[in-house]
């Protein structure tokens, strides 16, 4: 039921190394696949959970093999022909067959600052009324996949599944993204932060009073 | 609790995720193996089809390269120490608040300031991606990013706290923050002692990106 991605807690990776000095981009290619991903995201061929979504169901012995934009080069490819806004032809031949019907939706130079100024709020009016007030305990699912599809984009993570937490703030209703990444809309819920006492969720926490906080869908909950 | 999605959606197939791939039939296994030379023929091929402006990428780069940086944050961060107005404010609600002063848009449409205190010292990591305040802060670096700290920083954020030199009282809860939806979390750190007679300009220069991630602490003059 797992991938790669769902990492947090997980033991082995190593030291962390702090690079305060290291550039924005250490290759030109990067800065490229950073913007690449965001302009073909314009042409509004999928949203964000589709895109994370995609990053995250590269096969294991890629994701962990590619680093951070080779991870995101490898998704928009798979994307662009899953879609059929590529064909593999193109792909493996390296050249466009012809111009795509999609091409009125280009991002162009001058619409860059306003894109970006814009953003995709992710907040809904409300369609459920929120369960949970800050204070409430609750208790997250025990397990963390995705309820509508097998194998689907969820944003429980795995060391946050079946542990009693407090709500500490209540964000408002929020695009869910196991149903968003999948086709089935928007399907908005109450988005809540949630603190998890270390203790609840490791065998040996560093110190007593730590918490770990994630924002959860109302659905990914029950009272506690 | 389930969601009022599962009973409509048991037997559904997403038929965009009909079954995993396998890495070799991955489409992205059909450009070169080299991490340039893919991405440069990815752009070749959608520039051609009319699909990607050149000259949009390049804007792109240069809004992140140059205009959106953590000199944003710190800006917002020494507000909030000038003026207890305005902290209290932007802790309550800090997307509105900080949109007045010009940073908004995306990666950041919803934006939540959390405050270090002597009893609480709070960090931010997204374990399942990479998500990150980007008007407030530009673009993550690498070490956010990294394996390490997504997998450690929930478990074991002492320990991550020591490796950028960090080391925190006993008395100090540590609140670690994991981005796992569309809010974006901005540290306030604490404002250093004998800070009183700096003017903005000189504060500024005290906030570091990492004291705005909680993985480091503001600058003592």
């Amino acid at each position: 039921m797992s991938r790669l991605h769902d990492m947090g807690g997980r033991h082995g990776d190593g030291p962390v190394r702090p690079d305060s000095d290291a550039p924005q981009f250490e290759h030109p290619w990067q800065a490229r696949a950073l913007a690449l991903t965001l302009a073909a995201g314009g042409l509004g061929q999928w949203n964000l959970d589709v895109s994370r979504h995609a990053r995250e169901r590269l096969s294991p012995k890629d994701y962990a093999r590619f680093s951070y934009f080779e991870k995101w080069i490898a998704a928009l490819a798979n994307l662009l022909v899953e879609r059929g806004v590529l064909t593999r032809k193109e792909l493996s031949e390296g050249r466009a067959d012809g111009p795509s019907a999609l091409a009125g939706k280009t991002l162009r130079a001058d619409q860059v600052a306003a894109v970006l100024a814009k953003g995709a709020p992710s907040d809904r009016p409300a369609t459920t009324a929120p369960q949970f007030q800050p204070g409430d305990r609750v208790r997250s699912r025990r397990i963390s996949g995705n309820r509508l599809f097998d194998g689907g984009h969820t944003r429980l993570p795995g060391y946050a599944a079946g542990a009693v937490g407090q709500v500490v703030r209540v964000h408002g209703a929020h695009v869910f993204p196991d149903a968003s990444a999948h086709g089935l809309g928007d399907a908005p819920e109450p988005l809540y932060a949630v603190a998890f006492p270390a203790s609840a969720l490791w065998t040996h926490p560093e110190h007593p009073a730590d918490e770990v906080i994630t924002d959860l869908w109302q659905s990914y909950l029950e009272p506690a | 609790m389930h969601s009022p999605l599962d009973a409509a959606a048991i037997g559904r197939h997403d038929p965009f995720m009909p079954h995993d791939h396998h890495d070799h039939d991955d489409p992205h296994a059909l450009l070169p193996p080299e991490p340039a030379l893919r991405v440069k023929a990815l752009e070749t091929i959608l520039t051609q089809k009319g699909l990607i402006d050149p000259l949009a990428l390049d804007a792109i780069i240069d809004t992140y390269e140059t205009k959106i940086g953590p000199r944003n944050g710190a800006r917002v961060v020494v507000r909030a120490w000038q003026d207890d107005a305005f902290r209290r404010a932007l802790l309550e609600d800090a997307t509105p608040v900080v949109a007045d002063m010009g940073f908004f848009g995306r990666q950041g449409e919803h934006m939540v300031a959390v405050e270090n205190t002597p009893q609480v010292h709070n960090m931010v990591v997204c374990t399942l991606c990479s998500c990150y305040p980007w008007p407030l802060l530009g673009l993550p670096p690498g070490w956010y990013k990294s394996d390490a700290y997504r997998a450690r920083a929930v478990r074991e954020p002492r320990a991550v706290l020591a490796e950028f030199g960090v080391h925190l009282p006993a008395d100090q809860a540590v609140r670690v923050w994991d981005s796992t939806a569309e809010i974006r979390y901005l540290v306030i750190p604490q404002r250093p002692a004998g800070t009183q007679g700096l003017d903005t300009a000189a504060l500024m220069d005290l906030v570091t990106r990492d004291s705005m991630i909680g993985t480091g602490l503001a600058r003592t003059p």
